[in-house]
């Protein structure tokens, strides 16, 4: 081969070579800033529960890396004595041991288990004290809002002593800003658990029993919650978002959602509110102000209103609509909504109504 | 030579029948989500005529019958019939039947209501999911096969629960048990 050639090939191996190393560094950055930026994550707390848990685990995380390295370096220091040592080797047999290196021995094994037990112990104190941390927000008065989690999907309840003032949504929880709000926990059907890596979970919803779990936002902003428990075949696809907003605006929220929902503005969504009505769409969704009122599927009085559809899976657009309404099946297989033929016309005006919900 | 071939022939049925048990269909194709206002069901009549059999090929799946059972309760026919014991509605779990106890006939009734007081439901559940529930309402009255019905129950059992043996009665005369008539 001549040498022009070869070296062609060496400065394409080293561009190879170059374009790889350039390809990891950018996706451990990519990485690293996800775990700790994104909108869910552990890493990126937005409340004082989630702070906690997260200074919990960069304490585990710092310690333990010490440890690690700690027992590296030993082992390197080890290794290294050793073929040293290799030299003196003789046949004879090694009975009568060394008392000097025996005391040493003897030494460094009391102080490692004195170490790993005094980090185990700090860790026990650090992990008892956070735990008893994240009920300190515990408040009766506040904001109460009921969570029931179905497969798969959450229905969120704003609850009040007035019954009028109650309202249904479901897979979006807006919260208010620097308020604590009591989340009361609770499945229609297996154990699921609610979790916002942001903001604070997991915790265990069950059939028949009730739990408790307070949430703290500190810092506005859209927060994902993901099913932490298995619980069926869609359980990857039972997520929600949590929005956190300036009191005002959280108050306002309310207010539009209890509400009944719009009355159709145009011939078009006339239709489609009819065709909502004559279908078997009434058997299990509520459109509040209309005769739509069975309560086991979302409540869709104000779906207009929300970020995503089939619990945060899909953004909220009519194209989604559309291809969910026409056969909900084939996006997310084994979900409870059955497929619900319709002709093009009935379904546009379906989904233009669907759309008026705001 | 022949034993072999008998087992082969004994698994392999029971290979079918297991499957029809277990299968699972996650997209239910189109045409039988329509909904059943589509059906003509005018030849069918109330009392207990003899039924035009077509088997209903949901009640040798579980899967099928428990949505049934599932169903049954989204749509509130526990409001009206309870869990087969019957209120407003007559009874579901008993073998008499005002308008027939074949699965068409069934299929008919949930569909086109009865006078006294069943509501029609055409239009309002697609046809797959009707006959989820009238293999259901049958499985209530012990009329499909045990191995695919549901068993277990939140609410008072309607038929023996799987596991329950059958209920001894006491045996011997009664009174002082031999072992306790030694003096101690
Ligand atoms: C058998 C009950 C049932 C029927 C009938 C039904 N749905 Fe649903 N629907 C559901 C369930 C359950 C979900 C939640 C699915 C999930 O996310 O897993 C749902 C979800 C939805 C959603 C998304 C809501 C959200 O916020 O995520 C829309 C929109 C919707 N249905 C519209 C309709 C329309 C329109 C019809 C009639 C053509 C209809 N549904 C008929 C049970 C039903
Ligand atoms: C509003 C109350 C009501 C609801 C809801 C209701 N039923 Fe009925 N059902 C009745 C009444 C009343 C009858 C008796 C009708 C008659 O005698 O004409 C009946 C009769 C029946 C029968 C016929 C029984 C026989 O002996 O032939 C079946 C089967 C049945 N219902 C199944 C259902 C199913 C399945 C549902 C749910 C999809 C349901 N029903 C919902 C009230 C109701
Ligand atoms: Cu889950």
């Amino acid at each position: 081969m001549s040498a022009p050639a070869r070296s062609g090939m060496s400065a394409h191996a080293r561009r190879l070579v170059r374009d790889a190393l350039r390809a990891c560094a950018l996706a451990c950055y990519a990485l690293t800033t996800a775990a700790c930026t994104g909108s869910q994550s552990i890493l990126n707390p937005a409340g004082p529960n989630a702070g906690n848990v997260s200074r919990l685990w960069w304490l585990m995380f710092y310690v333990c890396a010490a440890v690690f390295l700690l027992v590296i370096a030993f082992l390197a220091a080890a290794l290294a004595r050793t073929r040293r040592r290799t030299n003196k080797l003789t046949d004879a047999p090694d009975t009568e041991p060394d008392a000097g290196r025996e005391r040493r021995m003897r030494g460094v094994v009391t102080g490692a288990v004195v170490v790993t037990v005094i980090i185990l112990f700090v860790f026990l104190v650090a992990s008892f004290t956070t735990s008893r941390s994240l009920y300190a927000l515990s408040d009766p008065n506040n904001l109460r809002i009921k969570v029931n989690g179905q497969q798969w999907w959450w229905q969120v309840e704003y609850e009040n002593d007035v019954a009028s003032q109650t309202f249904k949504t479901a897979n979006e929880i807006h919260i208010p800003v620097g308020q604590t709000v009591t989340l009361r926990l609770t499945s229609s059907d297996v154990i699921h658990s609610f979790w916002v890596p942001n903001l604070g979970g997991k915790r265990d919803l069950i059939p028949g029993h009730e739990t408790t779990l307070w949430l703290k936002a500190d810092k506005a902003g859209t927060y994902r919650g993901q099913c932490a428990e298995y619980c069926g075949l869609q359980h990857a696809h039972m997520a929600f978002v949590v929005v956190a907003e300036p009191v005002e605006q959280f108050n306002a929220w309310m207010e539009a959602q209890r509400r009944p929902a719009a009355p159709p503005a145009n011939a078009e969504q006339q239709r489609g509110q009819q065709v909502f009505l004559a279908s078997p769409c009434v058997m299990c969704h509520t459109i509040r102000g209309t005769d739509a009122g069975a309560s086991v599927a979302p409540d869709l009085t104000h779906l207009a209103s929300r970020q995503t559809i089939a619990a945060g899976m899909l953004p909220n657009t009519r194209g989604h609509l559309g291809g969910w309404v026409s056969n909900s099946q084939e996006l997310k297989p084994g979900n409870r909504m059955p497929p619900i033929p319709l002709a093009p016309e009935d379904l546009q005006a379906l989904l233009s109504y669907l759309e008026s919900l705001k | 030579m022949m034993i072999a071939a008998v087992c082969g022939v004994v698994s392999a049925l029971c290979l079918v029948a297991a499957c029809k048990r277990e299968e699972r269909g996650l997209r239910v194709d189109p045409p039988s989500s329509a909904r059943v206002n589509s059906k003509t069901l005018s030849e069918l009549r109330p009392g207990n005529v003899q039924p035009i059999s077509a088997p209903n090929e949901f009640e040798q799946n579980a899967f099928a019958m428990n949505e049934g059972k599932r169903l049954y309760e989204w749509y509130n026919c526990v409001g009206c019939h309870a869990h087969g014991g019957g209120g407003i509605g007559p009874p579901l779990m008993d073998a008499k039947w005002i308008y027939g106890g074949a699965p068409e006939q069934i299929f008919a009734t949930i569909v086109e209501g009865r006078p006294n007081g069943m509501p029609s439901f055409r239009g309002k559940i697609p046809d797959y999911q009707v006959w989820q529930l009238a293999a259901y309402v049958r499985s209530m009255s012990g009329q499909v096969s045990k191995d695919a019905s549901p068993s277990r129950d939140d609410d008072m059992n309607v038929k023996k629960p799987e596991q329950s043996t059958e209920q001894q009665e006491p045996r011997g005369t009664g009174g002082v048990p031999k072992s306790a008539e030694r003096p101690q």
